[in-house]
Parts: structure tokens; C-alpha cells; sequence
């Protein structure tokens, strides 16, 4: 394998992480869907070099699914929802981006540490994306623990999905069914989370989960 | 092997068929009958396999990369053995008893499942099999000890059961996971062939604790007296007297041939809750008026036999003393056998008494030995083997495990130098105990005169239940007077085990047995049986020859029954509290108050006793009241906020991973 595909593939892997990077600031809900849709298809590119580097024709289906699922199909529908429920032009109130950022550093940091001493046995680009796939799934489920939106906590979940997938993608050899029900599976879940973000908002008149807490009668 | 397992696959079949036909009026007989065919073909599989090389079968099932194996070593085999008896008594009685079943739905289909489990845990070779079978004996038990769920009694025996059967699934979950170490070898083949875990003391201890907690050893004890009564006598024959002795194989197969070789102090720790367990478990018996409460503390002081015996055998293979090792085992692998003989018989008097009567509390019995002859002899010869006396089996396994005691008392460890002798002693005080607790179990149920009118109106029981009492009874004796047989059959178990076995005992002139050699002891019980049926029958015939037929006048006032009421009979309690005063006092706080009533009342005064648990008091209750305290403070956290859930998710992940970097 020559410098360059290796250093291709390794550009691609931190472009996602740094898209994860980008959706941790984001305050406006259309630029983190934005975002997102970025994210999916910066997954499909990285997927589709590894179909090329490892002459794995299934991956280039898997590459395909992502992009038209994760980066196109869902991010529209999200938007969509997104315009009906009249909140697109609402600014959540994501707290302390400086913080949040800072937190996100370490734990990419964290992921490496933990992942690169662990995968020293395998092919180099295997290790890379291992590692920063962990990354991206831990970027995302910040994200999700930062957010109060429920729709950008779908977002991150989504992105999360993608860390999970660029891992697979780098371990070679997951085979198609499995990326495809897993496909069918986030597909279903974003219906169902869809379903429930009307059936809230017709609820309480917000999608704001503070108003769920409040209804609760919990501590926020 | 084949037709062991298509055995078990038809047991599970029938526990279906009894789940479809249990309302009909064949149901009963179907699913006993079958169970009762099918447990004489795992019997007799076991008794071919005694002396025979293992035999071993994988299935394509559990977990992918083993299977699920199978194995019938000598050990299993004998064990196979004791499942088929007792299984099979417990069938073919409740082919009587099981009609007067109210709710067969709730019976029916667990039973022939549970005796799946039961077998199934005994031929498993692989972790997997292992503790699937065991949790599908523990679940099948616990459905037919809440089958009368109505009683409030019953739902709580049947919580605690459960919750001590968790304990003891999860840890022979963690022992066999060290066992199976790092790699994963989880077939017993590999765990035999791989070096022994440097882990062994604790693999020992989590044994003793699910194996203990399964068997009733003390302290883990409580489920017995509480699920004994709950379930139909049937099944708590069968809980009792088969299985714990697969608790007892499961100790065994972990200790005695996975674990290699084990520390001197281990055996200090087994001899130790064994002797306690005997003694307090027979001083429990004698507390209880509860004729099945008082089975199953007996059956907790039989374990503590048969626990001085792996005990001993743990002891003397510490040493490099195979043959004093041999003999241990030997003698706790016996009563292993008698129990579940005696202790089926006595569970199986128990449910006729129940059904005959309707009562279980031996106060409200008394006379039944001319209602129920039948029955009143078969339970005496249980009480009697029970009680180890000559020449039934009992006698043989107590005596030869107090062979073993007196074998080597000069071990060089200072702990097994104090505990074995202490043993013995303890062994010599549970005995005697139990031979009071059954006099009084046996006099108070069946002799004098009746106390209440559904003692006074009993009937004898149908024929199932008399077959399968007298067919124990007669195994009881069989086994007291060939005990020869029994240990020569143990002795290529032995010789798998521990390299090692007793003498040869069918060669001997008359009969005998001899656990070391000739010069230092023997016993036989052929010769004591002849001894007392030809005295018996001596002295029949001196009374008869000479006693007097003359018509004799007595005074009305003799021998302390100058009323004839059968208030004025020796109770359950008069007749205990001898004993209640030399040892409850300090182990059970025990407690008595006489009321005497006001000036002016003719009332009578009476007698009040009070009895503490002393290992509930100390154990179970504060374990429960901790739990009782967390859930409380744990309860906060139902009522969160999702972001706080996602939270507490995402500071967990960081943490392991936190812990994962820093490990390396």
C-alpha cells in the first residue's frame, strides 16, 4: 500500500472527525443538519477509498447506502420536519462552546490513547480508523449529551452511527448484510424518533426537552 | 449417550404433553408414568456406565464454537444413578399422590423438566451446558415450589428460593469462568488439560458458596425450610434428596477433578461449615413441629455429613494420603446415595400423612400407626436409617465417615490437627441428635393416640404411594446389608478421581466390610441384621411361652394417663424441651414464659415459648435492610432526565476507557 493512499485514507478519517467537531458548535438547527449531511458524505468518500484500497467491490453498495441514505435521504427529511415544526430559525442554546470543545479534544485524545496501543498488530490504516472512528462515536454521544433539542440529538445519534460505520469499513470485511440492516435499522429509527417528535410537539406545543422534564416535574 | 439425551428431550416433550393434558383426567398418569419410564432408563444408563470408560457426545448447540457436550464419566454415572432412583420413586408415587393435585397445571409441566435439569447437570462436559442446565433445574424447581401460590407463605418461600438459586447460578458462573481463565476454554476437557488457575482458592470458595447455597449448607440454608414445605411432597422429595446431591456433584466435579490439587486449608474451611452444618441443622429439626420444616432441616445436617466427607477427602489428597482419601469420599459418596434413599421415603410419609389427613404439624397427629400400618412401617424403616442405626444404610456411610475421622488425626497442619478431631466430635453430636429428632418425629406422628379428629379418621394410601415407600424402604435396607456392593461399584470412581481406592469388599468371608484393613476394623451388616431378627423373634416367642394369660385388674391411675384424653400426651414441644434447654438457650435464644391466668379466671396457664433464628437474625436480615436502604436511595435515579441518562452513559463509557488507557 503506497504513502499516498495511506495518507488519502488518514485525511478522510480526520475530516470526519473534524465534521464531528463542527457539529459540536453548531446553534442554528438547519447549519447542524448542514453538518450533518457533510459528515455523511465525507463517511460515503472514506468508505468508497476503502473499497478501493482493500479491491472490496461490496463497499463501494455500503458507500452508496451512505450517501444516499445518511447524506441526502435523512438529512432532507430532518429538515423537512424541521421547517414544519416552524424551528429553523431558533437558536438553541448549546452551553459553553469553549467548554464542550475542549472536552471533545480529550476525548479524541482519550480514543487514541486507548485504541492505538491496543491494534498494534494490525495494517496501519485498520488502526487509524479504528481509532478515530471511536472518536466520532464519542464526539457524537457528546453531542447528544450537550444538546436539548431533540432533533439535534438525533443528529448526533445519527453521527455516532457513522463512527460505528467508518470502524467497520476500516476493519475489512463486514460483510454487506450486516451494513445493510444496519442501514434499515438506523432508517427505522429515525421513522419512529420522526413519529415522536410530532406526537411531542402536538403535546406540549415545543420539542424542547426541557418542557418534557418540566411535565415531569423533575429537576432539569 | 444417545439414549440418555433422547431421554432427556422426551422429558422435556412431556413436560409439554403435561402443559396440553393437564386438566385431563389421564394427564396425571401420563406425565408420571412416562417420567417413571424414563428415569429407569437414565438409571439403568448410569448403572452401565459405572465401571465403563467416559462416554462423550456433542451437540450442535450452546455456544458456537464448543457445542454442547457431553460426558458420562464414573462420577456421572453414579450420580445418574441417584437421579434415576429418587427421580423414579418420586414418579411412581406421585402416580397416587399427584391425583389429589387441586391444580395439576402448575405441577405438570414442571416436573418432568426439572428432572431434565437434573440429568442434564450431571452429563454436561462444558461451562456452557453446565450452568444452562443448572438454571433450567433451579427454574423448573422454583415453578413447582410456587405452584400453590395462593398461600402467602408459599410466594415468599419461593422469592427466597429464587434469589438464593441466583446466588448460587452466579457463583458457579464466576468459578467456572476462572476455570475456564483468559482463553475461554470453556469444555471441561480443556479445563482438565490446561495448568491449574493460580486462582484456585477462590474458584474453591465460589464452589462452596454455589454449590453450598444450592445443597444447604450453612449459613445459605434458608430456602430449604421455607421451599420444602411449599412444594408437593413429590417434589420436595425430589428437592431434597436428588438435588442436592447434584449440588453435591457439582462441588465435586469443580473441586475434585477440575480444579487439580487443593490447598490444605481448604479442607479446614469445608470440614468447619460441614460440622457446623450437621449440628446446627439437626438442633433446627428439633426445634420444628412442621413435619416436612423439619425434613428439610434434617436434609441441612445430611449435607453437613456428606460435607465432612468431601471435607476429609480434601484434607487427606492435600497430603499425598490417596487412600485415606478414597475412604472419605467413599463414605460421603455413600450417604450421598442413602440420603437421597431415606430422605425420598420420608418425604414420601410426609405427603401420605398430608394427603391422609391433611395436616403437616405434628401436634395436631398422633396414632396413626393403626390407621396407616403400611405407611407407619415404611416411614419407621426410613427413621430408623435415618437415624444410622444397624443394619440399615445410614449407619454404614455415618460409621464409615468416622473411619475416615479416626484414619489420620496427626496430619501435620496445625488447622486440620484441631478440625478433624472437632468433627468427629460434632459428627457423634448430630448423630445422637438425630436420633432423638426422628424418635420424637416417628412417636409423636404415629404413636400414642390420635389429637384431632382428621388424625383420628385417617385411611391408609393408595398402592402408587405404598410402592414407592416400601421399594425405598427396601433399597435402605438393601444397601445396609450389602454395603459391599455399593463400595466396590464406587471404586473405579475412586481410582478416576484420586488415583486411589478402598479394598476390595466382595471377597471378604461373611459379608464384611473394612475400610483400611482387616486388623483395625470392620462391620457387618448381613451378620447384625441376623442378630436381631433372631433375638426379635426369641424374645416373641419367650413372652408368648411364658407371659401369663391370666385376666389381671389395674388401678385405674398408671403410668402417668389417668385422663383419657390425648391432651395429656407428650407433645411435640414436652418431648424437645430437654434439648431446647440445653442448647437453644444459647444458639436459638430460646425463650419460655408461663402464663398464669388473673386471680378469679379458670382458664388454664400455659406456656409460651419464643425461638430466634440466630443466622436469619444475623445474616439475612441485615443484607435484606441494606438492600431495603439502596433501593431507597437508588430510587432517585428513576426519575431523571433523558439528558442525564445519555449522561450517565457517556461518563461511564469515558470511564472504562479511562480505566483502559491508564491499565496499559
Amino acid at each position: 500500500m503506497g504513502g499516498l493512499s495511506l495518507d488519502v485514507a488518514n485525511m478522510l478519517a480526520g475530516l470526519l472527525v473534524l465534521a464531528s467537531f463542527m457539529m459540536l458548535y453548531q446553534v442554528r438547527l438547519p447549519a447542524l443538519l448542514n453538518v450533518l449531511s457533510l459528515h455523511a458524505f465525507i463517511l460515503a468518500l472514506a468508505i468508497a477509498w476503502q473499497a478501493h484500497l482493500q479491491h472490496a467491490p461490496e463497499l463501494y453498495i455500503t458507500a452508496l447506502i451512505a450517501l444516499g441514505f445518511k447524506s441526502v435521504l435523512i438529512p432532507a427529511a430532518l429538515r423537512r420536519i424541521v421547517v414544519r415544526l416552524g424551528i429553523h430559525r431558533g437558536i438553541e442554546t448549546v452551553t459553553g462552546v469553549g467548554l464542550t470543545m475542549l472536552a471533545g479534544m480529550a476525548l479524541v485524545a482519550l480514543a487514541l490513547e486507548v485504541m492505538l496501543p491496543v491494534t498494534t498488530r494490525a495494517d496501519p490504516v485498520t488502526r487509524e480508523y479504528i481509532a478515530l472512528a471511536l472518536s466520532v462515536v464519542l464526539l457524537g454521544l457528546l453531542s447528544m449529551v450537550t444538546r436539548r433539542n431533540a432533533v439535534s440529538q438525533v443528529a448526533g445519534f445519527l453521527s455516532l452511527e457513522n463512527g460505528i460505520d467508518l470502524a467497520a469499513a476500516g476493519a475489512q470485511g463486514m460483510p454487506l448484510v450486516v451494513e445493510i440492516s444496519i442501514a434499515f435499522s438506523v432508517l427505522i429509527a429515525f421513522l419512529v424518533i420522526g413519529v415522536f417528535l410530532f406526537r411531542i410537539r402536538e403535546r406540549f406545543d415545543t420539542v424542547d426537552l426541557q418542557a418534557l422534564d418540566q411535565f415531569r416535574g423533575e429537576r432539569a | 449417550m444417545t439414549l440418555l439425551l433422547l431421554c432427556v428431550a422426551a422429558l422435556l416433550a412431556l413436560g409439554a404433553a403435561g402443559a396440553a393434558r393437564a386438566r385431563h383426567p389421564d394427564g396425571t398418569a401420563v406425565v408420571y408414568g412416562g417420567s417413571l419410564a424414563l428415569c429407569i432408563i437414565a438409571g439403568l444408563v448410569g448403572l452401565l456406565h459405572l465401571g465403563a470408560a467416559p462416554q462423550t457426545g456433542v451437540l450442535p448447540l450452546g455456544l458456537p464454537w464448543i457445542g454442547a457436550r457431553f460426558r458420562i464419566d464414573a462420577l456421572a454415572a453414579f450420580f445418574l444413578v441417584v437421579v434415576g432412583l429418587g427421580g423414579g420413586g418420586a414418579s411412581l408415587y406421585a402416580l397416587g399422590y399427584g391425583r389429589h393435585e387441586t391444580v395439576p397445571e402448575r405441577v405438570l409441566p414442571f416436573f418432568p423438566p426439572f428432572l431434565a435439569g437434573l440429568i442434564l447437570v450431571v452429563i454436561a462436559d462444558d461451562a456452557f451446558s453446565f450452568l444452562f442446565a443448572w438454571e433450567l433445574m433451579s427454574l423448573a424447581s422454583w415453578a413447582l415450589v410456587v405452584a400453590h401460590h395462593h398461600d402467602a407463605e408459599n410466594t415468599r418461600a419461593g422469592t427466597i428460593y429464587l434469589l438464593l438459586a441466583s446466588l448460587s447460578g452466579l457463583a458457579l458462573l464466576l468459578a467456572l469462568g476462572m476455570l475456564a481463565g483468559p482463553a475461554g476454554n470453556f469444555a471441561f476437557a480443556a479445563i482438565r488439560a490446561a495448568p491449574p488457575s493460580p486462582l484456585g482458592g477462590l474458584v474453591l470458595m465460589l464452589a462452596l458458596l454455589g454449590a453450598g447455597s444450592k445443597a444447604g449448607l450453612v449459613p445459605l440454608h434458608a430456602w430449604l425450610p421455607l421451599a420444602h414445605p411449599a412444594a408437593p411432597s413429590h417434589v420436595s422429595a425430589l428437592m431434597s434428596g436428588v438435588m442436592t446431591k447434584v449440588a453435591v456433584y457439582a462441588f465435586i466435579r469443580i473441586v475434585f477433578d477440575l480444579l487439580g490439587p487443593p490447598a490444605w486449608w481448604s479442607g479446614v474451611v469445608v470440614l468447619a461449615l460441614g460440622g457446623v452444618t450437621a449440628v446446627l441443622g439437626m438442633l433446627y429439626a428439633l426445634m420444628q413441629h412442621d413435619l416436612k420444616r423439619l425434613l428439610a432441616y434434617s436434609t441441612v445436617e445430611n449435607i453437613g455429613i456428606i460435607f465432612i466427607g468431601l471435607g476429609l477427602a480434601m484434607a487427606f489428597r492435600a497430603n499425598g494420603f490417596a487412600a485415606g482419601a478414597a475412604l472419605a469420599l467413599t463414605a460421603a459418596l455413600f450417604h450421598v446415595l442413602n440420603h437421597a434413599l431415606f430422605k425420598s421415603l420420608l418425604f414420601f410419609g410426609a405427603g401420605a400423612v398430608l394427603s391422609a389427613t391433611g395436616e403437616r404439624d405434628t401436634e395436631h397427629l398422633g396414632g396413626l400407626i393403626h390407621r396407616m400400618p403400611r405407611t407407619a412401617f415404611a416411614v419407621l424403616t426410613g427413621c430408623a436409617a435415618i437415624a444410622a442405626l444397624p443394619p440399615l444404610n445410614g449407619f454404614v456411610s455415618e460409621w464409615l465417615t468416622f473411619q475416615a475421622i479416626l484414619l489420620r488425626p496427626d496430619l501435620p497442619q496445625w488447622g486440620l490437627k484441631v478440625m478433624i478431631p472437632t468433627d468427629g466430635a460434632l459428627l457423634a453430636l448430630a448423630a445422637a441428635l438425630a436420633a432423638a429428632c426422628f424418635v420424637r418425629a416417628f412417636g409423636i406422628t404415629f404413636l400414642g393416640r390420635p389429637r384431632t379428629a382428621a388424625a383420628a379418621l385417617a385411611g391408609e394410601v393408595d398402592r402408587f404411594s405404598l410402592a414407592a415407600m416400601l421399594g425405598m424402604g427396601l433399597l435402605c435396607l438393601l444397601a445396609g446389608l450389602f454395603p459391599g456392593v455399593v463400595i466396590d461399584t464406587l471404586a473405579p470412581l475412586m481410582q478416576a478421581l484420586l488415583g486411589a481406592r478402598m479394598p476390595a469388599q466382595l471377597g471378604l468371608p461373611w459379608l464384611s466390610i473394612i475400610p483400611v484393613e482387616a486388623a483395625r476394623s470392620s462391620y457387618n451388616g448381613w451378620l447384625i441384621f441376623v442378630f436381631i431378627a433372631a433375638a426379635t423373634t426369641l424374645t416373641i416367642l419367650a413372652i408368648h411361652r411364658f407371659a401369663s394369660r391370666a385376666v389381671r385388674r389395674a388401678p385405674a391411675w398408671d403410668c402417668g394417663f389417668p385422663d383419657p384424653r390425648p391432651v395429656t400426651q407428650y407433645t411435640a414441644e414436652s418431648f424437645a424441651q430437654p434439648i431446647r434447654r440445653v442448647f437453644g438457650s444459647v444458639v436459638f435464644r430460646a425463650h419460655e414464659v408461663v402464663l398464669m391466668p388473673p386471680p378469679g379466671d379458670t382458664g388454664p396457664a400455659r406456656i409460651r415459648r419464643s425461638l430466634r433464628d440466630p443466622i436469619w437474625d444475623a445474616l439475612y436480615a441485615p443484607v435484606g435492610h441494606w438492600i431495603t436502604r439502596a433501593a431507597d436511595v437508588m430510587n432517585v435515579l428513576q426519575f431523571l432526565t433523558i439528558r442525564r441518562y445519555l449522561g450517565f452513559v457517556f461518563i461511564a463509557l469515558v470511564a472504562l476507557l479511562l480505566v483502559l488507557a491508564l491499565w496499559q
